[in-house]
């Protein structure tokens, strides 16, 4: 068995899972409300990004910061359109829930309407996916693109977790995650917060649609069921609502997946991480890193 | 299901062995003008033995080129190498599809509806929206020529939506709503599985123009396809991929969770083992799946001189694309999910030395082929796949039932359809064998310079 292939294997599949499930978590963590359009807004990222090179001929890089705040403006408009009418009529949190699958079908029709079945690519040239030739070598094949999707992957847990623990607008939304009434009463501008909470997970979505679409690059309407689940998992492993358990959910998940193809077969590959996830979540009902409802983010 | 195989493989070659020695020289096999290398005997001068090798490679070759023997030269065709199969078998030359020889229809009401049953969203309407556009031209062609006398050819197509639901509500309302006299469709074999039996209980016929495994037309007497089942093409499909590029052990990657994924592997493991070929890695995955990578590496690990896949188009780009960055350079060898243009725009340079069977080729010469390409071209401003060629030949074959039976009680469209022989398609001389599946030849293809061309010596080599 070639272990380090699999590692590397392993990592990169996690850092999509983790990227995917860090807006997840945000979102919840202080709305306590699961965003189940957030896969349709990971999807819009990547065709934003896709839309921006060949319709507008934009460079990567560019593209992606179209397919980031694209991505990021997409969800405050969901959330205006989908969420705030329900939180200001105090519905429960069910039909935020099923306004969001509402939503994530709707989103996705338009996609279908706007770009077709039919997957769609980026120029194969563009993409930074052949093997770096130094670690062939090794019978090591990593391409850049997994690297930067590594890289982001962290680096965007790291600002997040800064961002929630140290600034003042993470302070905000700690406040609103504990009790929203309470936050209004001390003068948290509340709806300014949700805002800036959905445009930031969005932009996340964003990002982790992008990279997917330079990882895989096969871009179709209906890239983010292949994720949602698997981001959901994830977040249920990692703590509900915990960023840095996003993360490492994420790259336990990948890792059980990897593994268990590799030392049993690929036909129980699900049915293996299923029943590990089980086992932990038997020890630790909370999830890894996750801690008690009161103290969500 | 699989534990059948053997025995309709058997019925496939008694069927070849029956039209290549039963009528005389129309029937012998296509001749592809690229083709040097092939020796195999010609079925003409057939004693026992090489009549079976003969009707194997009718069955089952992409391209058998039937070099003539001294026995054959008494046969009255001089240029059997150039003359394509629809061309040679149709006397009138036709150069139209149709059969507009036959007396016109006269009894047929203002408008005969025919169901359409087509998935057109969710993943598969990549299959599906080509499929709507054979249905769109073929009912125009039909309409504008008057193929069905003063009958107006009337296309009711409702969606599937992928779902095995889905094609049972579209079924169900093709025939009760819409008061479809036969019915094409659904565009999975898993649908065909769930809707198909509606049709058998109701006596509306349905013509599968996309179901490919084991078992679609024995569910029962009114269940047709002209696709070429799976195991038509893949064993074709393997014996040139062996003899051509000396493959000696191969990995298999499969999809575990929809019929035609799981249909193909079982032919391909089948046709392997009746090569002595050893599998030397087996690994399945679920559609959706985007990531394949571990299951890759674990078999290129392995060293195999070639890697199977079955998977339907989606998931196939992205087995194609990851085998390369891993490293793997060998020849990828893949089942019917593959024959679509766009798994080599989405590949690129990776999709170089995909082999893929199939039932058709756009590089086909058949003239009824080049004929529909360029309609197709003009109305859709796109080039056509399998699906789309395969689902408008299915139009035209309930067409002319309706046309020669002269009315549209199913029962009697049913047993016209049952008929057809050597009916000139862009598939190729087209005939229904006595179980309703299809047979004309298959094609193995090689991806060479971004397209597909006919794997030949040649071709495999570069």
């Amino acid at each position: 068995m070639n272990v380090p292939q699999q590692v590397i294997n392993a990592l990169s599949l996690g850092a999509v899972y983790s990227l995917f499930a860090l807006g997840y978590a945000l979102v919840f963590s202080v709305l306590g409300l699961l965003n189940l359009a957030h896969s349709a807004v990971f999807m819009w990222g990547a065709y934003l990004g896709w839309a921006s090179v060949l319709v507008f001929h934009l460079p990567l890089a560019p593209a992606l910061v179209v397919a980031v705040v694209g991505a990021g403006l997409l969800a405050v408009v969901l959330d205006r359109v989908a969420f705030y009418p329900l939180r200001r009529r105090n519905a429960p949190r069910i039909a935020q829930l099923i306004s969001s699958i509402g939503a994530s079908a709707v989103l996705v029709s338009l996609a279908q309407l706007s770009f077709g079945a039919d997957p769609q690519n980026l120029p194969l040239e563009m993409v930074p996916n052949h093997a770096i030739p130094a670690l062939a070598g090794l019978a090591l094949r990593v391409t850049p693109v997994q690297i930067i999707t590594f890289g982001l992957a962290l680096a965007m847990m790291g600002g997040l977790g800064l961002l929630v623990q140290r600034t003042k607008l993470g302070q905000a939304m700690r406040t609103i995650a504990f009790d929203q009434r309470i936050a209004a009463l001390l003068g948290v501008p509340v709806d300014r917060v949700y805002a800036l909470t959905f445009f930031i997970a969005g932009a996340s979505a964003g990002t982790a649609g992008m990279l997917y679409a330079l990882l895989y690059n096969s871009i179709t309407p209906f890239i983010g069921d292949a994720v949602s689940l698997k981001g959901l998992t994830v977040i249920v492993l990692g703590g509900m609502g915990n960023i840095a358990g996003a993360v490492l959910g994420g790259f336990i998940i990948a890792g059980l997946e990897v593994f268990s193809i590799a030392l049993g077969g690929s036909s129980y590959r699900d049915a293996l991480t299923f029943f590990l996830l089980f086992l932990v979540l038997v020890v630790r009902p909370q999830g890894l890193l996750g801690s008690r409802a009161a103290t969500r983010a | 299901m699989h534990r059948s195989f053997p025995g309709s493989l058997a019925l496939i070659l008694v069927l070849a062995l029956v039209t290549a020695c039963g009528s005389p020289a129309p029937a012998a096999p296509t001749t592809a003008p690229a083709a040097p290398a092939a020796t195999e005997a010609a079925p003409t001068s057939a004693p026992a033995a090489t009549a079976a090798v003969a009707a194997a490679a009718v069955a089952t070759a992409a391209i058998v080129a039937a070099v003539p023997t001294e026995g054959t030269l008494t046969q009255e065709s001089p240029l059997p190498q150039v003359s394509p199969l629809g061309g040679a078998t149709t006397p009138s030359g036709s150069a139209k599809i149709g059969d507009w020889s036959s007396p016109a229809p006269t009894k047929l009401p203002a408008n005969v509806t025919l169901g359409f049953v087509l998935g057109l969203t969710q993943d598969i309407a990549v299959y599906g929206q080509s499929q709507k556009n054979g249905v769109q031209l073929a009912v125009d062609q039909i309409n504008a020529g008057g193929y069905l006398g003063k009958g107006k050819l009337v296309a009711a197509i409702e969606n599937s939506t992928g779902t095995n639901e889905g094609a049972i509500a579209a079924m169900t309302k093709a025939i009760d709503d819409d008061k479809a006299v036969g019915v094409v469709g659904p565009t999975l074999s898993a649908q065909a599985f769930a809707a198909d039996p509606i049709a058998q209980e109701k006596g509306i016929p349905v013509i599968g123009p996309s179901n490919t495994v084991a078992g679609i037309v024995e569910m029962g007497n009114f269940i047709f396809r002209d696709s070429l089942p799976e195991s038509s093409v893949i064993p074709g499909t393997v014996k040139q991929v062996l003899s051509l590029l000396g493959v000696k052990k191969v990995g298999i990657l499969w999809g575990n969770n929809d019929d035609f994924s799981v249909g193909g592997y079982k032919v391909f493991k089948q046709a392997l083992q009746d090569n002595n070929v050893p599998i030397v890695d087996d690994e399945t995955f679920a559609r959706g799946d985007v990531d394949f990578q571990a299951q890759l590496t674990k078999i290129i690990a392995q060293k195999p001189d070639a890697i199977v896949v079955s998977a339907l188009a989606k998931e196939g780009a992205l087995i194609i694309t990851q085998a390369r960055s891993l490293g793997f350079t060998g020849p990828l060898v893949g089942g019917n999910g593959f024959n679509s243009p766009a798994v080599i725009t989405q590949t690129g340079q990776a999709g170089e030395g995909l082999i893929v069977g199939a039932a058709w080729n756009i590089a086909s010469s058949e003239p009824l082929s080049q004929d529909f390409i360029t309609a197709y071209q003009a109305a859709f401003k796109a080039a056509p796949d399998q699906f789309a060629v395969q689902t408008y030949t299915a139009v035209w074959l309930f067409a002319t039932a309706i046309r020669r039976a002269d009315s549209v009680d199913p029962k009697t469209i049913r047993d016209t359809l049952a008929g057809i022989k050597d009916f000139a398609t862009p598939l190729g001389n087209f005939s229904f064998g006595p179980d309703r599946n299809p047979i004309h030849s298959p094609v193995a293809q090689i991806v060479r310079g971004g397209k597909f061309v006919v794997l030949t010596a040649e071709t495999a080599k570069q």
